[in-house]
């Protein structure tokens, strides 16, 4: 006999905090699931090495006096029957029925293959952001952040509090589309804040990495900067270049999708009856987005149209920020070109670019050179093969992560 | 429109193991081919790769130990990515009654001049600590083997040089000699081959096709945990003869060090989707062979359509309804086994020869096969 609960939510970021919060009065039984040990998603990352704002404290406090269940550490496998989902922690594999649903699954970092990229010392941006909130030591070492998007801010600023003597954060975008960008921020309170960040002297628009450079691990790297390269010795790079939504359950569960996100409608819900979806599975917006959205699905998922309705202006405004994110920080097409024949493209497999380039789609690609089939399942090298190649891999299977074979016996029984 | 003579002697439509075995086998000959592959992906895509000798019947015998010769031959040549492992199988028996099968088994491939020896017990705990305590033995064979069929056929093909030219083109009518491409023109050749498995029902609706379902599962990377193919012996007794959904215990050691769990059958479905319900039967029962398995990780699952004949064999040989149409279909999951005596017996046919072994068990005109809706040219290279 399985666990039920009228209201499940897949991630305890921003968004799935403020849908359990926003759920928890109407006294449905909810429970809140997420991979990581505790609550906060990547945002509000806890560890040795994190400092959480108040109002990350302030969510999962709430969490605790609504004794809202939050089983961390707990993956989802599989879809297992028509409203159940099959979960996995340390421990023990189960499943779980639910009336309502709401995907609060996030975004990954999207890494780009270069020459270089899998020397140790080279992470991605955000990567190097949770490294530093687990713990791993920075100070003193030099540090270049490159790619797209405000989470190179965010990075830098996480690594500079550690300590890391940062060189440069290099941003693909061009300098008018910044301007633009920074230009509208004020009409965002808290990210006006941010923008003074951006006229750092160490801040490079329309700049992008070449290379990184070293033997057995990173010694500098080569930057194109104002038309032309420039080499800079550091111990640390870190790239990202934006966010992919993370929609592997949603597809799953056979919710359509949108421009590479989980298509929602004012609701948040999605194309399937009684599953919603927040946060920046949804498109990429940041926690401000998140927390509103996560909000207004949890109101409508216990039925509270009213309340959440009151909340449709709050998402509008955030949601404009979100739209200017997404123009202006737009991937040059020159980014498309950086790996080499011999680039690695899939760390798990070991698959060069080559062996990828002239291929007839992602499935032929996987076939012949086993790219996408190790243990991130393509997580990393999919997103990055849809901006070489334009390829879409297909609608995830279970399990949906690595799952042990017992855990994955539960499945025998869907009733 | 009048149909354009292809710049090749013989069209391949399909390129997976069996098409690729044909057209390497057609361009051995010095002939020039043409393959068309829609990029749909069949069996080939997603079997198990296995290379076993089956002898449900002496036919199916004859066919999988030439073949599994023509693969030893191969073998040397095979390029890494082709993943060939001579690991030799395993047929577990639980009990005595499949221990006497195993036995029985083994008179029958020795008789064929295969290398087999049964195993006790202990024997068999030693080759392979593994598996559980209490099984009885097993039967060992030591030239079957494993590859990666999708690198396999790639290979087949490349080996072919410039006789081979591929195509990805979606084939949507077959007639005689003639195929229809899905861009309207019709492409004509001395002789078509239909080796497309599955699809080739869609292209010729009186072949007695039938799709059966499959589920594989495929591990994170434990080398060294097993070291044969291991497939119990009711594989071919009881599991799979019903007609209803079953699943039996058959697992593979691959060259990466992970570890390839099937098998499961089902008939009459076209959803392509994982079933829970069957994938979880099918891990149990693997599980009860080798249940050191149940904390490893699985990180992929998927599924597969095996194109089954009625009788089991495949149909190799002229289309007797359709003059200039041949067929290599209906190889339900021995196809990554027999595809090269497959294409050898083909080609005999083509070329008019007497192949080594008797052709007639798998001819098409076996089954009632009708008549092409339109005249077609009779062409022979």
């Amino acid at each position: 006999m399985s666990e039920h609960y009228d209201l499940l939510i897949v991630g305890a970021g921003p968004a799935g905090m403020a849908a359990a919060l926003a759920a928890a009065p109407s006294g449905a039984r909810i429970a809140l699931l997420d991979d990581n040990p505790v609550p906060g998603g990547q945002i509000w990352r806890d560890g040795p090495g994190a400092h959480l704002p108040p109002l990350a404290r302030r969510l999962r406090d709430g969490l605790e006096r609504h004794a809202i269940p939050v089983w961390s550490g707990t993956r989802v496998v599989a879809a297992a029957g028509p409203q159940a989902l099959l979960l996995e922690d340390p421990t023990r594999g189960w499943r779980v029925r639910y009336d309502r649903l709401i995907l609060c699954t996030g975004a990954r970092e999207r890494l780009l293959p270069f020459p270089g990229w899998t020397l140790p010392g080279v992470t991605g941006a955000g990567g190097l952001q949770a490294l530093i909130k687990g713990g791993l030591p920075v100070a003193g070492e030099r540090l270049v952040i490159a790619g797209s998007g405000p989470l190179l801010l965010a990075s830098a600023a996480t690594a500079r509090a550690a300590g890391a003597h940062l060189l440069r954060i290099a941003e693909q975008a061009p300098l008018a589309a910044l301007a633009r960008f920074t230009a509208g921020l004020p009409r965002w309170p808290g990210k006006a804040l941010q923008a003074a960040r951006l006229f750092d002297h160490r801040y490079r628009a329309g700049s992008h990495v070449l290379e990184a450079l070293g033997d057995d691990r990173l010694e500098g790297v080569r930057l194109w900067q104002d038309g032309s390269t420039v080499e800079l010795a550091c111990e640390r790079l870190a790239c990202g270049f934006g966010l992919v939504p993370n929609t592997q359950l949603a597809e799953a569960l056979e919710c359509a999708l949108r421009d590479d996100a989980v298509a929602v409608d004012d609701w948040q819900a999605t194309s399937r009856p009684h599953h919603y979806a927040a946060g920046e599975c949804t498109g990429f917006g940041g926690s401000e987005l998140a927390l509103v959205e996560g909000a207004i699905a949890g109101h409508a998922a216990v039925g509270e149209q009213t309340q959440a309705r009151r909340l449709f202006p709050r998402r509008q405004r955030w949601q404009r920020f979100a739209d200017a994110l997404a123009r202006d920080f737009a991937l040059d097409p020159r980014l498309k070109t950086l790996a080499r024949p011999d680039t690695l493209v899939c760390r798990c497999e070991d698959v060069p670019y080559a062996a990828l380039a002239g291929r007839d789609g992602w499935t032929d690609a996987k076939l012949v050179s086993r790219c996408g089939m190790g243990a991130c399942q393509g997580r990393i090298c999919g997103g990055a093969a849809r901006v070489l190649f334009g390829w879409t891999p297909p609608a995830p299977r279970p399990p949906l992560s690595p799952a042990r074979i017992e855990t994955l016996l539960c499945l025998e029984d869907e009733a | 429109m009048s149909p354009a003579q292809a710049r090749a002697d013989v069209i391949v439509v399909g390129a997976g193991i069996v098409g690729s075995a044909c057209a390497h086998e057609l361009a051995r000959r010095g002939l020039d081919v043409l393959v068309l592959d829609d990029r749909r992906g069949g069996a080939t895509a997603v079997g198990m790769g296995h290379l076993v000798a089956m002898d449900d019947n002496p036919a199916e015998l004859a066919l999988s130990a030439w073949s599994l010769e023509l693969w030893r031959h191969l073998a040397p040549d095979l390029d890494d990515a082709s993943a060939y492992r001579n690991c030799g199988t395993l047929w577990l028996a639980a009990d005595d009654v499949e221990m006497a099968a195993a036995d029985a088994k083994r008179a029958t491939l020795a008789a064929h001049g295969l290398d087999c020896q049964l195993l006790g017990a202990r024997a068999l705990a030693t080759a392979e600590p593994a598996l559980r305590d209490g099984l009885h033995g097993a039967l060992r064979v030591a030239g079957d083997g494993i590859l990666y069929a999708p690198n396999a056929a790639e290979w087949l093909l490349a080996k072919g040089g410039a006789r081979i030219i591929r195509h990805a083109a979606q084939v949507v009518q077959v007639c005689g000699n003639l195929v229809r491409l899905a861009d309207e023109r019709w492409l004509r050749a001395d002789a078509v081959v239909l080796a497309n498995g599955i699809h080739a029902a869609d292209l010729c609706p009186d072949l007695p096709l039938r799709p059966k379902k499959g589920h594989l599962l495929i591990t994170d990377r434990y080398p060294g945990r097993i070291h044969h193919q291991l497939v119990e012996l009711g594989y071919v007794t009881s599991a799979h003869a019903s007609e209803g959904t079953s699943v039996a215990f058959n697992a593979q050691p691959r060259p990466t060090g992970q570890i390839f769990l099937g098998s499961s059958r089902q008939f009459d479905t076209l959803d392509r989707r994982v079933e829970g319900p069957v994938l979880a039967r099918m891990l149990r029962r693997a599980l009860d062979y080798l249940p050191g398995l149940a904390g490893l990780n699985a990180i992929r699952s998927w599924t597969g359509f095996r194109a089954a004949s009625p009788d089991g064999l495949p149909l190799l040989g002229p289309h007797p309804g359709q003059p200039g149409l041949w067929l290599a279909v209906g190889h339900e999951g021995l196809g990554v086994t027999t595809a090269p005596a497959s294409a050898r017996l083909l080609a005999a046919q083509l070329f008019d020869e007497r192949p080594p072994i008797d052709p007639t068990p798998y001819q098409p005109q076996r089954f009632p096969l009708a008549q092409s809706a339109v005249p077609a040219q009779e062409a022979r290279p």
